[in-house]
């Protein structure tokens, strides 16, 4: 029993053996340091960065450390903690995640951080690039979009005969994983599958194989922890005279109207809302320009033409505070698909080719009543500044509400596991 | 299919690529099967090598590539025109190919040169001192069909400040093989323990201490140890290593056999960065010598007698191949991405084996001590940082080149060296480095305006010392006069961090790029404070999450930069508002006006 050695974990001394792996240890000692690239003790890959800790002050990777007698190691500070949430807001910036249509929605490890740094919009903008779906293999699919570059399937994934099945290929922000498809064809259908899970997110798709788990029955629907987004600086924003009633207005831009659909499914709880709030521009009161300041202004949809933008500075200028519901507004959405074909392709698609189009069609309509589509469609924050986020595809009618009431009346809250989703 | 032949060692792949590159311009479908194939890889994996190293190219690029540097100080030394001068010459943009398949114009990070710019490589030959006259005199002169050879240039080994005779290292006269006697006296342990007195440190930017490196090394019980020589030198404004090899190769080589002997390696490498192609010949030509003469070989002589010998391994274009872990990988034929830092060289490097990875200025080092005596060394510098430094000086100031310097020079008397009239920057150690301001402080000194050139003795940074003690320079010092705009330097900077990045880890990778785009904002006038808030943060992110040192480092200037030189960010920047002042309705639709006007001619 010479090893036993003496650490300690945010002041937390903790005895273990010599040479195990931190992320484990802090485990079994009820410390949680969260992982997306880390599936085994050997050979760490280390590519995440989620991990990083303190190790004797100075940063490095939990799962690279090998527990030795009297390290100090910090992992819940909050410059950690903030670290942790900006590297998975990035991961979201540089994909593109469109949880609403993603196979695997709901039992996405990526996700699940998501949920359980209660993030609801990344600090970084979208950077859209063109990333490939490629249908090729025989039996995969590799959906670039969501590859978050963890290097698992690279390192575990070979043929019988050692050779690489997935590649990084390019470098820097090019960074891409293929297939190579000679030796794709040589996995058997076990193998195939093995790859598919083991990958983190939804990069990595077997034909015909999609997780079947009905929504609320998936991995992370059951479990998880409830999220405390925080209220900020509201009453600084808010200019409300006493006595007098909130008042709200919303809008849908690009957007399918599903969230303001979900808006009305608090069903009698509206009659609450009425007490406090009244509303003034928005489809619920078809009230079409606003007639007063309003406190508050629920944009469903990001801004996929001119119009928009234009809505979107009027709710600026009108309202002291903007809250962007919906993933759509917060990141563009399934409209934002559209940003990786160029714009010609799209109209052409939508006027001329497409299977709903009338034959012979050949007029792509051009007016100056018409708005103009805009280049790409642009998540709300990066037209104006947006107070706050409710993700949700559409959002449960309760967070909505939840959120909007508490930050009127400048309360704290906390939204549960099974309120709070991407999708 | 034959099954029992045998595949090539992964090692001797990038050999074979840079082979196929060199004979046919680009590697091809039907190359890269044949490739993979001798060396039992899948294609994929093969295509994830060739796309890291930006040297190799997929497609043709050309019978004759020019490679122009990119970077800051090519910038400012008038590349603008030269640049087009090739493209108005080659009826090509940078970036293509001619028709004809004869002309590639490409770019590349610095390419070493950075005293002689604006400077090209064709077909890795140097080219210097660019004019648009010259480019029309090369260009004419290639297609009558003039030897690259005999027209370019021999880069100039510009030497321009030594220390008084007695104490200067390096650059002083050498007798081949001469240290190398001492062989016979010393026993490895004595021979290391020399340069742990000596305090020598690594050269390449890290300072560890060389004889412990090798201590732990030697200590490291293994079948075979390697020593690698870095020659990567990649930091831009650097160009030390250079004229170290050009000027006193036969020191870097011997530099190697001591370490060898130190450690008990019996092989050894030198990873010599492709921009440097041109010396490979002439360091061959030498090894040659030095096995002839019994130094290189089999059955060295020494107290103990021993086997050594130097092979060249080229690199083939990526910054971070410098970094000693990326080096080992890509020497191994696999992408160049630095290792997670579970082990160090010395326990597992090199295919698997201990491995000392040391600076050709360190190695270049040893022999002098040796030569010198270690007292002697001892004697010269400061007390942290015995012995002289070698920068390498760039920039706005008349006398560029290599400095020799004694560690502990007062950061001004060697500012008044370089003769630079009207400094504002300083930038040592390149990118990752430190920026050193010369604005005068207010009140301290006389304004900008009033002040004479080479004669401003107050300000504090002038009196900074370049030493172990305060400002480590690892070898490029480039210099920037008043004229220059500091936020387009920092993002010259960030350029190249956002090309040169491996990938590996999403800090560096997309973190830089999204840090670029915010510098590009302020560039544009668009940024607000808060913009620098979100600067600031997001460094400090990348500092602390990133893999490696290229991420860990890459914000430090700009770091420094915001703290040295407000006024010049204020500057940029507008007050804080509700609306993103980079988004601007009418270029968002400038695309869709194209289309339908497009549209609408078309029917009329
Ligand atoms: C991004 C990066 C680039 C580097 N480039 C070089 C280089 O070009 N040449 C070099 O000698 N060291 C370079 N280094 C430092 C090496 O990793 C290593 O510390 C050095 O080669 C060790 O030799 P030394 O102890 O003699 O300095 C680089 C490090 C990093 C992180
Ligand atoms: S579920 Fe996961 S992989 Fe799918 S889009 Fe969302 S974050 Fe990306
Ligand atoms: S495909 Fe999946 S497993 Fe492979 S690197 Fe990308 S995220 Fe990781
Ligand atoms: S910090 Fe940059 S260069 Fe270093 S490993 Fe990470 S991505 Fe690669």
């Amino acid at each position: 029993m010479n090893n036993r050695i003496n650490l300690t974990i945010d002041g937390k001394t903790i005895q273990t053996e010599a040479g195990k792996n931190l992320v484990d240890v802090a485990k079994e000692n009820g410390i949680y340091i969260p992982t997306l690239c880390y599936f085994r003790e050997l050979n760490p890959l280390a590519t995440c960065r989620i991990c990083t800790v303190k190790l004797n002050g100075r940063h490095t990777t939990g799962c690279t450390i090998k527990v030795a007698d009297g390290m100090d190691i910090e992992v819940n500070t909050p410059e950690l903690l903030d670290n942790r949430k900006a590297i998975i807001e990035m991961l979201y910036a540089e994909g593109n995640h469109f949880c609403p249509s993603c196979e695997k929605s709901g039992n996405c490890d990526m996700q699940n951080l998501g949920y359980d740094m209660g993030i609801t919009v990344t600090r970084y903008p979208h950077v859209f690039s063109d990333k490939i779906v490629d249908f090729n293999p025989k039996r995969m699919i590799m959906e670039s979009n969501r590859c978050i570059l963890c290097k698992r399937c690279v390192e575990e994934v070979k043929t019988k005969d050692g050779k690489d099945v997935f590649s990084f290929v390019q470098r820097g922000v090019k960074t891409r994983v293929h297939i190579d498809y000679e030796q794709e064809e040589k996995l058997s259908e076990s193998e195939a599958l093995h790859a598919m899970n083991l990958c983190p997110v939804g990069a990595i798709l077997v034909k015909g194989m999609i997780h079947e788990q009905p929504f609320g029955e998936r991995k992370y629907d059951l479990l998880g922890k409830n999220i405390l987004p925080k209220v900020t600086s509201v009453n600084n924003n808010l200019h409300k005279k006493e006595n007098e009633k909130f008042i709200v207005a919303t809008t849908s831009l690009a957007g399918c109207f599903g969230c303001h659909m979900s808006l009305l499914d608090i069903d009698t709880d509206l009659l609450d809302i009425i007490e406090i709030a009244e509303f003034n521009k928005s489809p619920l009161t078809d009230i079409k320009k606003f007639s007063k300041r309003c406190h508050i202004g629920l944009i469903e949809g990001g801004c996929a033409n001119s119009e928009n933008v234009h809505v979107l500075e009027e709710f600026r200028k009108k309202c002291d505070i903007l809250v962007a519901f919906g993933e759509c507004a917060i990141m563009g959405g399934i409209p934002a698909m559209r940003n990786f074909v160029p714009l010609k392709e799209c109209l052409e698609e939508a006027y001329l080719n497409g299977v709903t189009t009338e034959i012979g069609a050949h007029i792509i309509p051009g007016h100056e009543d018409i708005p103009k589509l805009l280049n790409n469609v642009y998540p709300c924050n990066e037209v104006v500044k947006i107070d706050y986020y409710i993700p949700g595809c559409p959002p449960n009618a309760q967070h909505i509400w939840k959120v909007v009431k508490s930050i009127l009346l400048g309360e704290e809250f906390s939204i549960t596991h099974d309120e709070f989703k991407y999708d | 299919m034959t099954f029992h032949k045998k595949h090539l060692p992964r090692t001797s792949l990038m050999d074979v690529l840079w082979e196929i590159q060199r004979k046919k311009r680009h590697i091809g479908r039907d190359d890269m099967s044949k490739i993979a194939q001798q060396f039992n890889m899948s294609r994929m994996e093969l295509e994830g090598v060739i796309t890291f190293y930006h040297f190799f190219h997929r497609r043709d690029c050309g019978k004759y590539t020019i490679y122009l540097n990119s970077g800051i100080i090519s910038r400012f030394s008038g590349r603008k025109p030269v640049k087009k001068a090739f493209e108005d010459i080659l009826g090509i943009e940078t970036g293509n190919v001619t028709e004809d398949g004869m002309f590639g114009l490409l770019e590349t990070p610095c390419i070493g040169l950075s005293d002689q710019e604006p400077a090209c490589l064709i077909n890795f030959k140097p080219f210097t001192n660019l004019t648009p006259e010259k480019v029309a005199d090369i260009i004419s002169s290639i297609k009558k069909g003039a030897r690259l050879s005999d027209i370019c240039d021999k880069p100039k080994s510009i030497i321009y400040y030594t220390p008084s005779k007695d104490r200067t290292v390096f650059f002083k006269p050498y007798t081949t093989f001469s240290a190398l006697s001492q062989l016979k006296d010393l026993h490895p342990e004595e021979l290391i323990e020399i340069v742990k007195k000596s305090k020598l440190a690594g050269r390449g930017g890290a300072f560890f201490p060389t004889g412990l490196k090798w201590q732990f090394c030697r200590h490291n019980v293994a079948d075979q140890k390697y020593i690698i020589c870095n020659a990567d030198e990649g930091e831009p404004g650097t160009f030390k290593d250079r004229v170290l090899m050009e000027e006193h190769p036969e020191l870097l080589i011997e530099g190697m056999i001591f370490a060898a002997y130190a450690v008990g390696a019996a092989k050894g490498a030198i990873y010599l960065r492709a921009e440097y192609m041109y010396l490979k010949e002439p360091l061959e030509n030498l090894l040659s010598t030095y096995r002839q003469n019994g130094f290189l070989g089999s059955d060295i002589a020494a107290k103990i007698p021993f086997d050594f010998d130097i092979y060249i391994h080229m690199g083939a274009g990526a910054y971070v191949c410098g970094e000693e872990t990326a080096l080992i990988n890509s020497m191994e034929g696999k992408r160049g991405e630095p290792s997670t830092k579970e082990f160090f060289p010395v326990q597992k490097g090199f295919l698997g084996k201990p491995t000392v990875v040391n600076n050709v200025e360190t190695l270049c080092a040893v022999p002098r001590i040796l030569e010198m005596g270690v007292d002697t060394w001892l004697q010269i510098g400061t007390d942290k940082t015995p012995g002289t430094k070698i920068l390498s000086v760039s920039g706005d100031c008349p006398n560029k080149g290599i400095y020799e310097i004694e560690w502990g020079m007062k950061f001004n008397d060697f500012l008044k060296l370089t003769g630079v009239e009207k400094p504002k920057i300083v930038q040592f150690s390149g990118p990752s480095g430190d920026c050193l301001s010369i604005t005068p402080d207010e009140g301290k000194t006389l304004r900008s305006s009033q002040r004479k050139s080479r004669d401003y003795l107050t300000d504090q940074e002038y009196d900074r010392v370049i030493s172990g003690e305060d400002i480590t320079c690892g070898g490029s010092v480039m210099i920037f006069n008043e004229s220059r705009n500091i936020l387009q330097i920092i993002k010259s900077f960030s350029d190249f961090f956002v090309a040169e990045s491996c990938g590996i880890c999403v800090p560096c990778r997309t973190g830089n790029f999204l840090l670029n785009k915010k510098l590009e904002k302020l560039l544009h006038g668009h940024g607000e404070k808060k913009d620098l808030e979100d600067i600031k943060a997001w460094s400090e992110i990348i500092r602390t999450t990133s893999r490696c040192g290229l991420g860990q480092m890459s914000n430090n200037s700009l770091l420094q930069a915001i703290e040295k030189f407000p006024e010049e960010f204020d500057r940029a920047l507008s007050d804080n508002t509700d609306f993103n002042k980079a988004f601007h309705l009418d270029e968002a639709v400038a695309e869709y006006d194209n289309i339908i006007n497009e549209l609408t001619s078309d029917y009329e």
